[in-house]
């Protein structure tokens, strides 16, 4: 008679074991399923130099990072420490994406906080960015010598994402056959 | 006092304050079907809210977005597949049934059947709990009380 206390109870340790799990999940962190197709291709001016455009076919054969930036995005300006002690490892080539930014504002927080980037491109609009998939600013993305995008870091890179995961990515990457 | 308070609460309400986006469409069957669209399709930034209801920035853009292949007499089934290539399945507010997604789609199936074995096997407990042995005389006494006419009521 008394073991049948014990089925609520039971039920209960069940439950609070799935809250538990639910409690270590994010659901902001929505994975990308880009993962490992082709990056979106896009054509748009580059900051410094409008009448230039970049366009990610310009980098076949490299592996590189797209960075999602802007000047509004509070947590970039934290970021930005990270990234540029990546692009000063000179292991990967980093491209910016400014994403719905003012060009001028964009300009002037590269100037007082320094360039990382070996180019920038003003996605006025955010078209680039919706077909990336990016909801939300700041966003990495880490495309191989083929096109494909291998790894998106959602919200901004820190060092650890760098030393776990990114960098080794890089690394890897860089062995494969283009 | 009461009166003018609902007249506040009505001019500060947040939905009044909504922008409104004027959109024009070539027939009301597109008009339709963009407003099916932007409320089955979640918003990323403000995950408890669908498109047509969210005004952060990334829904204003998605809802342009939808906006123009509504024009641009794209199906709907195109403009969703379009969303989900770029955001997998998480912009759908109805799930499509997969092998990922089949215990959500069955599971409360699953949990309505347990319930009724449970049900069920608790009847028949009950049952077979409420029929205690009576011996003869015990049987005899009660059909005595039960048929004498004093005990009947008139």
């Amino acid at each position: 008679m008394k073991k049948r206390f014990l089925i609520p109870f039971g039920l209960f340790a069940v439950l609070v074991v799935f809250l538990g799990i639910g409690l270590t999940l994010d659901p902001r962190e929505v994975p990308s399923p880009l993962i490992d197709k082709a990056a979106p291709p896009f054509e748009l001016p580059t900051l410094h130099n409008p009448a230039a455009t970049f366009t990610p076919q310009d980098m076949r054969g490299k592996v590189w990072l797209l960075n999602v930036w802007a000047s509004w995005c509070t947590s970039c300006r934290a970021e930005h420490l990270v990234i540029t002690d990546l692009a000063d490892t000179g292991e990967v080539e980093i491209i910016g994406l400014n994403y719905k930014d003012q060009p001028g504002d964009a300009l002037d927080w590269l100037s007082k906080l320094g360039n990382p980037y070996i180019a920038s491109v003003s996605d006025l609009q955010g078209r680039a960015g919706l077909d990336w998939g990016v909801y939300g600013v700041p966003e990495t993305f880490v495309i191989d010598k083929q096109g494909l995008i291998r790894y998106k870091q959602i919200g901004p890179v820190t060092k650890e994402a760098v030393a776990d995961k990114i960098l080794p990515l890089v690394r890897q990457l860089k062995g494969e056959a283009s | 006092m009461m009166r003018w308070f609902a007249v506040l609460l009505v001019l500060f309400s947040t939905a009044l304050q909504a922008r409104i986006e004027t959109h024009v469409f070539a027939s009301p069957e597109d008009e339709e079907r963009y407003q099916t669209l932007t409320e089955e399709l979640r918003c990323l930034v403000c995950q408890n809210q669908n498109l047509a209801d969210s005004n952060a920035e990334l829904a204003q853009d998605l809802r342009r977005q939808t906006y123009e292949m509504v024009q641009a007499g794209k199906s709907n089934e195109e403009i969703v597949a379009y969303m989900v290539q770029r955001y997998g399945d998480f912009v759908l507010y109805r799930p499509p049934l997969r092998s990922t997604t089949m215990l959500l789609w069955i599971g409360p199936f699953i949990i309505l059947g347990i319930g009724v074995l449970i049900l069920l096997a608790f009847i028949r407990r009950r049952g077979r709990e409420q029929a205690p042995a009576m011996s003869a005389e015990e049987i005899a006494r009660a059909e005595s009380l039960l048929n004498n006419p004093r005990n009947k009521n008139p």
